[in-house]
């Protein structure tokens, strides 16, 4: 099929002025936006940056704005589009280096922020072997196991676009990925940096973040269930 | 402007090697990570089934049987010492991953989980085991996470998205790594005592591959344009179930789960090729049944695919033929939605990509290039080793699936791959440790950037009269005809006098890109330099090996031959020449014997 891809180009080091190119593409309904992406920087024009690596949704490289919509280039059809026009911008909210590329810096200090780690000082089994757990404390947390660190979440959200001090929804998913680990022993720490004006309460419940999840993570669930957690001081 | 930075250790690769590798390392010696992508992106992460280790968390287990069953695997090509070094350690590498947080999916009791996984045994009644230790179908990705995880509560040193060109090595011996900052395209010299390298693979020499667009081989040609021996590059696995055209995997552990290859009559074709293992059996043997099932006119609709059946009628009635129970004695049986909660990732995958959900409809699957059991010759405890002889080069290591142990030999087994990367990258960063402990740093070469110059300015001052894309696809179209699954004598000629006119037009690319900021165009041109070296290596590796042995399959000499092919292949890049050498296997108690699954 004909389709007509228009794409947001930056390059500092030529001019300051950002401008969009048009390209016309023939492709395969089933083709994904990266392959397109691949198909101009191989045929067309040399220059068009952006990252990407697996090219199956599990890396995080290629998040960005498809016809207005935040998602991996790799994972979203031409077909699933339901139209031939198709518009390629880098993600909101933090600074475009190039083309595609934005700077991730900020995100992931965000996410460093919240202590993502297990913290378990306490003495090993004498076995030596595993930390006992359940399949249901397992499962608590099993969903935000899933984040890939691709921000398409985070730069959705307008508080994120208002003000870039505010941790964001990738930041809380992944403190929640610990607060919930029935093995974890640092909830209260996370809990009170989370607790602060830049944390959860900055959320707005807009329900983008949970739109934007190319992992199908129900984020705004997770930072409620934090929201909850820092009331009742209860890890339910 | 050049800056000059001063480390002990330098780790080139940021994925679950060179995260291993650092964490060792830092505890004794001041250390950085360069990576090219930002290290959670790096391909560890697209590793879903599990991590082998004999637990015996649902039944009996040893490491001696992991050991036998990765001997068996390798085709007798892995070193048995190395190899059983391997499986001891891995049962500790997997409880420390637990300990520091891996969220392992649990049994009843709360254990670490284990489902089955092609090759891996139970050696006494050869059925199959539950070794393989996981978190849902999404292992690779939980390791990557984890070692990130614990990286930063380290404090370790990451200089992300740096792409290293050059290995410096003064007098015999390792002075550091020169790398580009891809954000500014400045030059950087890492000087160093000791460099591991952790890049991991390079499928992207091949048409239809489960390998990220990063798996170009960068540390394997960065070496061997040093002198460096590449060992065993004939061996290349073929994952049987990759997703029709995409490539991308389909975990083994959607037949450890029960479920079932169909070619186009219907049939489950594997028992004739592997009566005992039949589905199960190892990737080598399961992707030449399923070439020539297609080559013999049975793939589905005369197409070349065939079809990846998990639907709970299907595995419920291959698996009361076969007799397969539960861990507690009760016949296995399984319904849509147990099959979807074991497989979330791949249940997403088929949806996303092909509309189908695969606990109803059956999964279209064609083999995959995957994995490299070749690369950087190392011994057990990741020192790189450059000749026949073993020498050490000091202050150089290498782990992961870059290097050669070698442990995987002619076919590695599923699930070995994060084994690999936990205990060799945890080695090689004690070792380095103890070897910057004693030594100095190396006087930097007063010519440090001359090499990494020359290669970028070539690419910027061709004729232009070449392309990348081109050369890419001429490439990826040779190897997949000729050095795929199959191989023969005039197949492989032709490849090498292509690859030779390939590697010539390279030198008239010109980048168009002229700009320093992340000039991926450049990138990408240097990293199909280094695909077009590996893919010559192979070739011609491939074409000394008269002899089929694992995943390496000879239409013209289809038997196995211990008499004269018990032993490794050494590689040298020497210009435009390939020069081959070879050292022995090391067999300490399995002989080698006929393997049949």
């Amino acid at each position: 099929m004909q389709i007509s891809v228009k794409i947001f180009r930056l390059d500092l080091e030529k001019s300051n002025k950002p401008h969009y190119d048009q390209f016309e593409l023939d492709v395969e309904p089933t083709e994904r936006i990266l392959d397109l992406l691949e198909q101009i920087k191989g045929y067309h024009d040399p220059t068009l940056t952006f990252r990407r690596s697996c090219a199956h949704g599990v890396c995080g490289s290629d998040a960005m704005r498809i016809n207005g919509h935040n998602a991996l280039a790799c994972k979203v059809l031409v077909q699933s589009l339901k139209t031939t026009r198709i518009t390629i911008e880098p993600l909101l909210g933090l600074r475009v280096i190039k083309d595609l590329i934005v700077e991730m810096e900020p995100f992931f200090e965000s996410y460093r922020s919240i202590l993502p780690y297990l913290v378990n000082d306490e003495p090993l089994p004498a076995d030596g072997k595993e930390r006992l757990q359940s399949p249901a404390e397992r499962e608590r947390f099993d969903d935000t196991t899933k984040c890939i660190l691709c921000a398409a979440c985070t730069t959705s959200c307008p508080t994120f676009w208002a003000d870039g001090k505010y941790v964001g929804p990738a930041a809380i998913v992944n403190a929640h990925r610990f607060i919930f680990d029935s093995r974890d022993r640092a909830a209260a720490q996370r809990l009170k940096i989370l607790n602060q004006h830049t944390g959860v309460w900055a959320c707005r419940t807009a329900f983008n973040c949970t739109e934007a999840c190319p992992r199908d993570i129900k984020i705004t669930q997770a930072i409620a269930e934090v929201k909850n957690a820092i009331i009742t001081g209860k890890l339910e | 402007m050049t800056e000059t930075h001063e480390f002990e250790i330098i780790i080139v690769g940021g994925g679950g090697a060179g995260l291993m590798a650092a964490m060792y390392a830092s505890r004794g010696a001041k250390t950085a990570v360069i990576s090219k992508l930002y290290p959670m992106r790096s391909h560890t992460g697209a590793a879903q089934g599990g991590i082998g280790a004999a637990l015996g968390n649902l039944e009996e287990d040893h490491p001696e049987w992991h050991t036998y069953d990765t001997v068996k695997g390798s085709d007798f090509l892995g070193d048995q010492d190395a190899i059983e070094f391997m499986c001891q350690e891995a049962v500790q590498s997997v409880y420390d991953l637990e300990h520091m947080g891996f969220p392992f999916s649990r049994t009843p009791e709360g254990r670490i989980a284990q489902r089955p996984f092609g090759g891996h045994t139970n050696n006494v009644t050869g059925k199959s085991i539950r070794r393989s230790c996981y978190a849902a179908d999404r292992t690779g990705h939980m390791i990557l996470q984890t070692l990130y995880q614990q990286c930063i509560r380290n404090q370790i040193t990451f200089f992300d998205e740096f792409q290293v060109i050059d290995l410096l090595i003064v007098n015999g011996a390792v002075a550091g790594v020169v790398a580009v900052e891809l954000a500014t395209g400045e030059r950087h010299i890492f000087h160093a005592k000791a460099v591991v390298f952790a890049t991991g693979g390079h499928g992207r020499i091949w048409d239809i591959t489960s390998n990220a667009y990063a798996y170009t081989g960068d540390g394997v040609a960065i070496t061997a344009r040093r002198g460096i021996p590449a060992e065993d590059m004939e061996m290349f696995q073929f994952h049987p179930t990759g997703i029709i055209k995409l490539g991308f995997l389909i975990t083994e552990a959607v037949r450890g789960e029960g479920g079932i290859l169909i070619n186009g009559k219907g049939e489950r074709f594997m028992e004739r090729y592997a009566p005992h293992a039949k589905d199960l059996a190892s990737r080598d043997v399961v992707s030449r049944a399923m070439y020539l099932e297609i080559q013999e006119g049975r793939g589905i609709k005369g197409q070349p695919y065939l079809l990846l059946d998990v639907r709970p009628e299907t595995v419920n009635y291959y698996a009361e033929k076969d007799g397969r129970t539960r861990p507690d004695g009760s016949p296995y049986k399984v319904t849509a939605e147990e099959i979807r909660s074991k497989i979330p990732d791949i249940t997403d995958f088929c949806e996303t990509y092909l509309g189908i959900d695969p606990a109803k409809q059956p999964i279209p699957v064609q083999p995959t290039a995957h994995y490299a059991m070749g690369g950087i010759p190392t011994d057990m405890f990741g020192r790189v080793v450059i000749d026949e002889k073993n020498t050490i080069l000091p202050g150089l290591y290498a782990a992961g699936e870059c290097a050669c142990v070698s442990v995987h030999g002619a076919n590695r087994l599923g699930t070995n791959s994060l084994v690999d990367l936990i205990v060799f990258g945890k080695h090689a960063g004690l070792k380095a440790v103890e070897y910057v402990k004693g030594a100095d740093f190396s006087p930097l070469p007063k010519d440090a950037m001359d090499y990494t110059s020359q290669q970028l300015e070539a690419l910027r001052s061709g004729d232009g009269t070449q392309h990348v894309a081109d050369i890419s696809k001429a490439m990826k179209t040779g190897m997949s005809t000729y050095v795929g699954l199959f191989r023969n004598a005039q197949g492989l000629q032709i490849t090498i006098d292509k690859i030779q006119e390939l590697r010539q037009d390279f030198k008239h690319v010109r980048v168009k890109d002229q700009g320093k900021v992340f000039n991926t165009e450049l990138l990408n041109a240097w990293e199909l330099g280094n695909l077009l070296d590996l893919a010559l290596i192979t070739a011609v590796s491939a074409q000394a090996r008269t002899e089929s042995r694992g995943a390496h399959a000879r239409e013209d000499f289809p038997s196995r031959d211990d008499a004269h092919w018990l032993k490794h292949t050494l590689a040298w890049l020497k210009g435009d020449e390939v020069s081959l050498g070879y050292k022995p296997v090391v067999i300490t108690k399995y002989q080698p014997k006929e393997r049949v699954y």
